[in-house]
């Protein structure tokens, strides 16, 4: 492919989740730590959207906090827009410029003290793009490309709706006009029907502007809606990345399929699922070798050694012991 | 989408808090008293019926006369009667609360800049720099608030020369109370900024490079407020009697600038003797003063949370 | 035709706030029959959580029920004395919530509160309680029962929680059981697996259960009757496979049409302009009609009242009305 928008390679997260030093000294207790992801490499093309879907405990929000620099990895790289990013130094503004990011919360997005015209400007005045009455007018303008009124700039927060706020969120992203918008679970926190309205915008705001999105969720129908290409993370790492009407047809990671089989189904179809078994591992002592071998109805000796690497799959990838079988059959 | 909105004073009137003021008799009260007493204090020099601090305008015939009757000499009256040295007593009282008020609202304003920014700054940082701030305000917390301004003041005496002592005084009285009272602030602001710090409000602003200080001044700060001004009122009245205390020990105002606690200890000696009126008063305005600003203390909680608009 | 089981009729609960009073609930009438599972299902506001709170006496003052009949078994219970509703509670309507860490006490383990919950409603030895308590953690699919049932609450996952949630709520072997939400804090994986062992747990012991929730799919999969709630009023009853494929309300299309799922191939979701008017402004005649695409003459004036119509439907909503359908102008 062309040179991707962004680059991410064997991106590691670990926590320091030991207890206090004077405890360990007395109880000697080992350090431990919680590896939040292990391993994750993937690749986001201009103008696609890249879905990370995964239950909890499986670290697609660290990751999604790692890309926008609020957390420093602890190994690996990122390549924005071809520019291999020194975490240690910080972002540089110049690169800062040009991705945003949208939260799952849209109560605690907004700083409940700040108009909202403050709020959607900040970004404009933060990168010095405007000054103060140009920010206050784009604004104004931003918030009507979003579905509301201007007349709503000098509102605050609360005497909106919850779908309402993520709008105004939507629209501070925008207002730096940046290329890349990492959106964390952006309607997981919105009813059913605002959902459909704040998807349709997103769809139509990135069709307008050719925005690039990496959408985190842990909703496979919406991923399925949004994505050109979708990730599947357990315990911190990728299982899988295929492309999006297809991971759903013929997945090829036997967690994807248990996934989809643990969806319901408003299609009525009848379909025969497959029972879950289990509950996701304690990240704090995963299990040794591939983490879903213990839930993993394809299980051999190898599974419960070695961690399994990407192999390529007609679909995509996906990171599994008994594929390499198949391949070699 | 949105409806016309109101006037934004039709909306503070008909706000929840306006109207739990307007139904609440005790708010209204206390802020009518507090509110007469500063009026008149801040004020003075135009409302008081004479200086008492301009020995030319003093009678000493006037001397001891008792409230609301014509001095047997001069025939002159007085509403709460006048001192030793003929003063009004309604004038240097309210030359007296304009002391008080003064030395107290910049203790606290001192105590406010200084734990707040501590408080913030301890944080938002967290680990080391956290705990070592905190065990400063511990240790700060160890010794009692006039020790403090005892310790502080006679330090200060040793230093400043004699010219320089009188008109350095209130300053340092200043500094004194302030530094006893800063490290509730950084306490509670502390607190509230280690919530707000993870608040995805904040990582916002983080996401778009904001400077450290940006976010914590202009994002946290106005989210942590509210307890802060609860504290900051009670601390006034708080930091009123505490002056106040000290001037009555002889270590705080000096004589050319008497505050009320100065006029409570002259008032002290003349209660033996019969003339009540030169204590009580100057008693019962600090009593009205601190008891009006502490209960307003727990109104203004409220009056700057926008949800309540 | 048998008896329904549970039968609300009109029910109406208020909020007396100082701005006037707000009404949570505006007439809404449905009936459950003995072991079947009627899903609630509505947006955020629309009163599905207040329905079940009502029913089992948990409106928090100064809320209240302001008028209508809630019948168990033909027995009012909404007017009951505290007392006697506490004895109802438990004994024939357990609840299940949505939050396991607050449904049970940390302090206590799993076998103090199972044991004593029995022993409250059924009376029996502690020996025998405690008999029962393993028997139905082995049920809920509670690994060595035996053994975990002396452990403490947060030695459980999110999902045994919300197991051992269902096995109390079950263990005074009640009629019919209100879950609020039971899986909505879960993951996907889990929350299927929660979900099958509510119904059979239930089917088992011929429960009527009330199924809380927003998400239609749980629905679909678990419920043999759903209602629809919309600010306060029921839009819809029926089957449901009915009301999924063939909704009758515009409001239930909308909602139908809004949801994505793993199958579709159209690239816009349906989107319902606006949004569910808040409580203090509710519009004159049907709810729904400022965002109603074939909203005609008698929706903006009059309030439709749920009718009845073939194959156990029921709809509330003027298009259906033969006489009032006629007047609508064609085009």
């Amino acid at each position: 492919m062309a040179e991707p928008l962004l680059k991410i390679e064997g991106l590691t997260r670990r926590f320091d989740v030991s207890k206090p030093w004077l405890n360990r000294v007395i109880e000697r207790d080992e350090k431990q730590f919680l590896t939040a992801n292990a391993d994750v490499s993937f690749e986001i093309a201009k103008g696609e959207t890249f879905a990370l879907v995964g239950e909890s405990g499986s670290g697609k929000s660290t990751i999604a906090k790692m890309v926008v620099g609020l957390l420093p990895p602890s190994a690996g790289t990122i390549t924005f827009a071809g520019q291999t990013i020194d975490t240690a130094a910080g972002i540089p503004r110049s690169l800062r410029r040009r991705f945003q990011m949208i939260f799952q919360d849209p109560f605690a997005s907004l700083n409940p003290r700040w108009r909202v015209g403050e709020i959607i400007a900040e970004p404009i005045r933060t990168f010095g793009l405007m000054n103060p009455t140009d920010a206050r007018k784009e604004a104004a303008r931003l918030l009507e490309v979003v579905g509301l009124s201007a007349n709503d700039v000098t509102k605050f927060p609360h005497e909106f709706s919850g779908g309402q706020r993520q709008r105004i969120a939507i629209a501070r992203a925008l207002s730096s006009k940046p290329e890349f918008i990492v959106c964390d679970e952006p309607t997981s926190a919105l009813d059913v029907s605002v959902q459909a309205q704040i998807l349709n915008l997103m769809r139509d705001l990135q069709d307008e502007f050719g925005l690039t999105y990496l959408l985190i969720s842990h909703d496979l129908s919406v991923v399925r809606h949004m994505s050109t290409r979708i990730g599947v993370l357990y315990l911190g790492r990728l299982v899988e990345i295929a492309q999006a009407k297809k991971l759903f047809t013929e997945p090829q990671h036997p967690y994807t399929r248990m996934l989809l089989d643990a969806v319901p189904d408003l299609a009525l179809s009848g379909r025969r699922r497959r029972a879950v078994e289990g509950e996701i591992p304690n990240p704090i002592s995963p299990p040794p070798g591939c983490a879903f071998h213990p839930r993993c109805p394809l299980v051999h000796d190898r599974c419960k050694r070695e961690v399994p690497l990407p192999r390529p799959t007609p679909i995509g990838q996906a990171a599994c012991h008994a594929l390499d079988a198949v391949a070699t059959a | 989408m949105t409806s016309k909105t109101p006037g934004r004073l039709y909306r503070l009137w008909d706000s929840d808090l306006a109207y739990a003021f307007r139904t609440a008799p005790v708010a209204i009260v206390a802020t009518l008293v507090a509110l007469t007493i500063i009026f008149c204090a801040v004020f003075a020099p135009w409302l008081a019926p004479m200086n008492p601090y301009n020995p030319a305008g003093l009678n000493l015939m006037n001397g001891f006369t008792p409230p609301m009757e014509p001095n047997a000499f001069t025939g002159e009256t007085f509403l709460m009667g006048a001192d030793n040295q003929g003063r009004d007593m309604l004038s240097t009282i309210m030359y007296g609360t304009r002391t008080s008020l003064f030395v107290g609202a910049m203790a606290v304003l001192f105590a406010m800049v200084l734990g707040i920014s501590v408080g913030l700054y301890a944080g938002w940082r967290g680990g080391w720099v956290d705990g070592a701030l905190m065990r400063v305000a511990d240790v700060q917390l160890a010794f009692p608030a006039i020790l403090i301004a005892l310790l502080i003041f006679g330090i200060a005496r040793g230093f400043i020369p004699d010219n320089l002592r009188d008109q350095l005084a209130i300053w340092v009285l200043i500094v004194a109370i302030g530094l006893s009272d800063w490290v509730q602030f950084a306490r509670v602001v502390r607190g509230a900024t280690m919530v707000e710090k993870n608040k995805e409000y904040v990582q916002a602003a983080r996401v778009i490079g904001a400077h450290p200080a940006k976010i914590m001044f202009r994002h946290i700060l106005p989210n942590v407020m509210g307890p802060v001004l609860v504290i900051a009122t009670i601390s006034l009245a708080l930091a009123i009697i505490a002056e106040a205390t000290l001037s009555f020990l002889g270590v705080g105002v000096p004589p050319t600038q008497p505050s009320l606690g100065t006029l409570i200890r002259i008032g002290q000696g003349f209660l033996i003797s019969g003339e009540w009126w030169i204590l009580l008063f100057p008693s019962l305005t600090l009593l009205a003063l601190a008891l009006s600003v502490n209960l307003l203390g727990d109104w203004l909680r409220d009056a700057l949370n926008p949800r309540l608009r | 035709m048998a008896d329904p089981l549970l039968s609300v009729r009109d029910l109406v609960v208020e909020f007396p706030t100082r701005r006037g009073t707000l009404r949570a609930l505006d007439r809404v009438s449905f009936d459950i029959m003995p072991g079947e599972v009627l899903g609630m299902v509505g947006e955020s506001g629309a009163g599905k959580s207040i329905t079940g709170a009502a029913i089992i006496g948990l409106i928090e003052p100064p809320g209240r029920i302001a008028a209508g009949e809630i019948r168990l078994k033909g027995e009012r219970i909404d007017n009951l004395r505290p007392e006697a509703l506490r004895k109802i509670r438990g004994k024939r309507i357990g609840m299940v919530f949505q939050d396991p860490l607050t449904s049970l006490n940390p302090l206590y383990t799993v076998a103090q509160q199972l044991i004593e919950t029995i022993r409250t409603h059924i009376d029996c030895s502690e020996a025998e309680a405690r008999k029962r308590a393993v028997a139905l953690l082995d049920r809920v699919g509670i690994p060595a029962a035996a053994r975990r049932i002396d452990d403490y609450p947060h030695h459980f996952s999110g999902g045994m929680r919300q197991r051992v949630v269902i096995a109390l709520a079950l263990c005074a072997e009640p009629e019919l059981v209100i879950a609020d939400e039971p899986t909505t804090a879960l993951d996907v994986s889990v929350q299927s697996q929660i979900i099958e062992v509510l119904k059979d747990i239930c089917a088992e012991r011929g429960a009527a259960v009330m199924l809380i929730t927003h998400d239609m799919g749980v629905i679909a999969e678990t419920a043999d009757r759903v209602a629809v709630l919309y600010a306060g009023r029921v839009a819809e009853i029926g089957p449901v496979r009915e009301v999924i494929t063939e909704a009758l309300h515009p409001y239930t299309r909308g909602l139908m049409g809004s949801i994505p799922t793993l199958t579709q191939e159209s690239d816009r979701l349906v989107q319902i302009p606006g949004a569910m008017p808040r409580l203090n402004a509710i519009p004159q005649g049907c709810a729904f009609n400022p965002r109603c695409e074939r909203a005609f003459a008698p929706c903006f004036t009059e309030r439709p009242e749920l009718l009845a119509l073939d194959g156990g439907r029921r709809v509330a909503c003027w298009l259906h009305d033969t006489a009032k359908a006629s007047e609508v102008p064609h085009g």
